[in-house]
């Protein structure tokens, strides 16, 4: 972060420059992919936001990502880079289930929805609980372990998942949860956004926001949080332990992210199955950066990542040489320029600013 | 079970034939984080250079342009990182990773666009690179032992395993015994210092960064020339991470982190091997398990259970001159 220039422009203006030209190698992607970039961006917008529906969806894909960007976030308010919210996420998706396939039989929804909740908070803290400990107790580097932690859950979910198929099944996948275990759908209450699986995970996702943003910037625990993450030699002076913070953040993180399996589980397909996550755990990491941390910034990351989610489908069903697969490019290129060359722009707003006075 | 159903030959000559993606990829990162650079991005590097190796080898029919291809993609790769982390000074983790992320996609995208067969790209039938058979091997093929050891486990392979265990001695050198390798080692530990000795830093963690880059692409086109045949999509699996591992390792040093690699490449062999073979105690072991198998090393590897590695003092700094 710049400390010459003015809050606005750093907090707005340079994470706006920076997507905009992600946005335009993207653009140019397309354009050499033979299709043109202003009719895919008129499609896109159309099929995420203007129309009622797709932007249901948007919001739907938005609920996941609000959760594994508040995953990753949190570890970097710390100064830790969580990779792994895409394992977590996955993990705690077992967590849910089992309590499910458990109690959703003979518990009613009240008390399924926070029973699927803790299972997944559960699941997800204790994956990301061996990095943490591991960074904190042996300095081994949380980015290469929770790479392989996403690795070994893959893996081990490929085995575990087989053994939850019921018999005479052949889908890789857990039987369906009762009807109590379903979350309610908004469209209940909004039939404009007809059959789409936008639920009231949206809202949680809103509440957690809003918890995060008063934990980080105004309790003590979140100075001690961020006074870790911006010098730890400083805070270890200051009387903070660092390796217990170090665990405690990372299991919040992992529970964060486990609780974005609700969303897409409980709130939509109703049961476990092979790679359910689908990579909202790297769009986490994305947004988190773009976000720069802020639950503002987080939120709006989130829906345009939903909308990109959303709109990247039906581009892709237009556009012959456009496939979903873009929209990992796209994620690629907004952590290339809104993470890792986030300054890029700075000298010349400097510049601009200098001349102007 | 017997000793034979384990195939130890088969093992080993799998283990030589495994290792060169990671150590490529190791001696790559090796330059890279010697010089004081990150390089996380190795994955995404490997990746692009499979794809381009196998697309243009497959387009000219010619496996040498697809690693001349594959060589450049890399370089530019690397020249990016380079100017991320040397010139803009900014995050290396975040750069690599999004490179590694950009790639998985770009690749996939690239490939559906040209070849249409969902993110594949066709095989390379004889554009493959061919094997070289040792003279004699086959006066020999009829001795025990000694005729399987010349003519499998050491002949047999294609030019770049040879390539990639001929590199292991030479970066050695170079690190160790060159004047490069001094100014490349003085430039992880403390730039400053070698900055006051009158080295170009930055210049110098450009060099890395590109013979980082060039070494990279092998570990690609090894992967799609060599070894399949064709790109797949995210056919690199995580090689790119495991060869960093074996550096962390191997401490840095090109002997131990080749040790790293092939202990890796062992273990891919292993899993391959002893699928569906049924154990004694443990029974038949699922094929996932095993899969896990070097990821769950890697992480007791670092965890520093087997030994404590020490990273070059400034990795991951951005080197500011001081006035």
């Amino acid at each position: 972060m710049n400390k010459d220039l003015p809050r606005w422009a750093t907090g707005f203006v340079m994470p706006l420059l920076n997507l905009l030209s992600a946005l335009l190698v993207t653009a140019l992607v397309i354009h050499l992919l033979g299709e043109s970039p202003t009719e895919s961006l008129a499609i896109l917008v159309n099929s995420a936001v203007v129309n009622p529906e797709g932007l249901s969806y948007t919001l739907f894909y938005a609920s996941t990502f609000i959760f594994t960007g508040l995953a990753v976030s949190i570890a970097m308010e710390a100064g830790l880079f969580n990779i792994g919210a895409e394992g977590q996420m996955y993990f705690a998706g077992l967590g849910l289930t089992l309590a499910m396939l458990t109690f959703d039989s003979s518990l009613s929804a009240w008390l399924l929805i926070p029973i699927g909740m803790l299972g997944a908070a559960l699941f997800g803290a204790l994956w990301a609980f061996v990095p943490g400990y591991l960074q904190a107790k042996r300095g081994s580097h949380v980015v290469v372990t929770t790479i392989m932690f996403n690795y070994i859950a893959g893996a081990l979910m490929n085995t575990i998942i087989v053994k939850l198929v019921p018999a005479g099944e052949q889908n890789p996948a857990s039987r369906a949860f009762a009807a109590a275990a379903e979350m309610p759908r908004l469209n209940q209450w909004f039939p404009i956004l007809g059959e789409t699986p936008l639920n009231i995970s949206f809202f949680l996702a809103i509440i957690a926001l809003v918890i995060y943003g008063v934990v980080v910037s105004r309790s003590s625990w979140g100075f001690k949080l961020r006074a870790t993450g911006l010098n730890k030699h400083a805070a270890h002076y200051a009387g903070i332990r660092i390796s217990k913070m170090i665990i405690i953040v990372m299991l919040i993180s992992g529970a964060l992210a486990g609780l974005g399996s609700v969303n897409s589980i409980m709130g939509s397909t109703h049961y476990l199955s092979l790679n359910f996550v689908g990579g909202a755990g790297f769009i986490g990491i994305a947004i988190a950066l773009m976000g720069r941390q802020h639950p503002v910034g987080i939120f709006l990351s989130a829906v345009l990542f939903g909308a990109l989610t959303q709109g990247g489908f039906d581009l892709s069903l237009e556009k012959q040489n456009i496939p979903p697969e873009m929209v990992i490019l796209v994620q690629g290129l907004i952590i290339l320029f809104c993470g890792a060359m986030e300054n890029l722009y700075a000298p010349a707003i400097a510049k601009m600013l200098k001349l102007k006075k | 079970m017997t000793f034979d159903d384990l195939h130890i030959g088969s093992i080993l000559v799998s283990t030589v034939r495994n290792a060169p993606v990671l150590i490529f990829a190791g001696m790559a990162g090796l330059f890279a984080e010697r010089s004081g650079v990150i390089d996380i991005g190795l994955e995404g590097k490997i990746l692009a250079s499979a794809f381009v190796s196998a697309a243009v080898g497959f387009a000219t029919q010619n496996p040498w342009y697809g690693v001349m291809a594959g060589i450049v993609v890399s370089m530019l790769l690397a020249s990016l990182q380079a100017y991320i982390a040397i010139t803009q000074k900014g995050n290396q983790l975040v750069a690599g990773i999004a490179i590694n992320i950009a790639m998985s996609g770009l690749t996939f995208v690239v490939a559906q666009y040209f070849f249409q067969q969902g993110g594949r790209t066709p095989d390379l039938g004889s554009a493959r690179l061919f094997d070289v058979v040792l003279p004699g091997s086959a006066a020999v093929e009829h001795i025990p032992f000694l005729g399987w050891f010349y003519a499998h486990l050491i002949g047999g392979h294609s030019v770049l395993v040879y390539l990639a265990f001929a590199l292991v001695p030479l970066v050695h050198w170079v690190v160790y015994h060159s004047r490069f390798g001094l100014r490349l080692r003085a430039c992880g530990e403390n730039p400053h210092a070698a900055d006051a000795a009158g080295v170009n830093v930055e210049r110098q963690r450009y060099m890395a960064m590109l013979i980082a880059g060039f070494l990279c692409s092998f570990s690609g086109a090894y992967l799609s020339i060599v070894q399949s045949g064709f790109f797949l999509r995210d056919m690199s699996a995580g090689a790119g991470y495991l060869a960093l591992t074996a550096m962390v390792f191997g401490n840095w040093r090109p002997l131990y982190t080749f040790l790293g690699c092939l202990m890796f490449g062992f273990f891919g062999a292993v899993q391959i091997q002893i699928e569906g073979v049924e154990l004694p105690v443990i029974g038949r072991l699922p094929g996932a398990m095993i899969q896990m198998v070097p990821y769950v090393l890697t992480v007791i590897v670092l965890a520093g259970l087997m030994a404590k590695s020490v990273a070059p003092k400034a990795l991951g700094s951005p080197f500011v001159k001081s006035r």
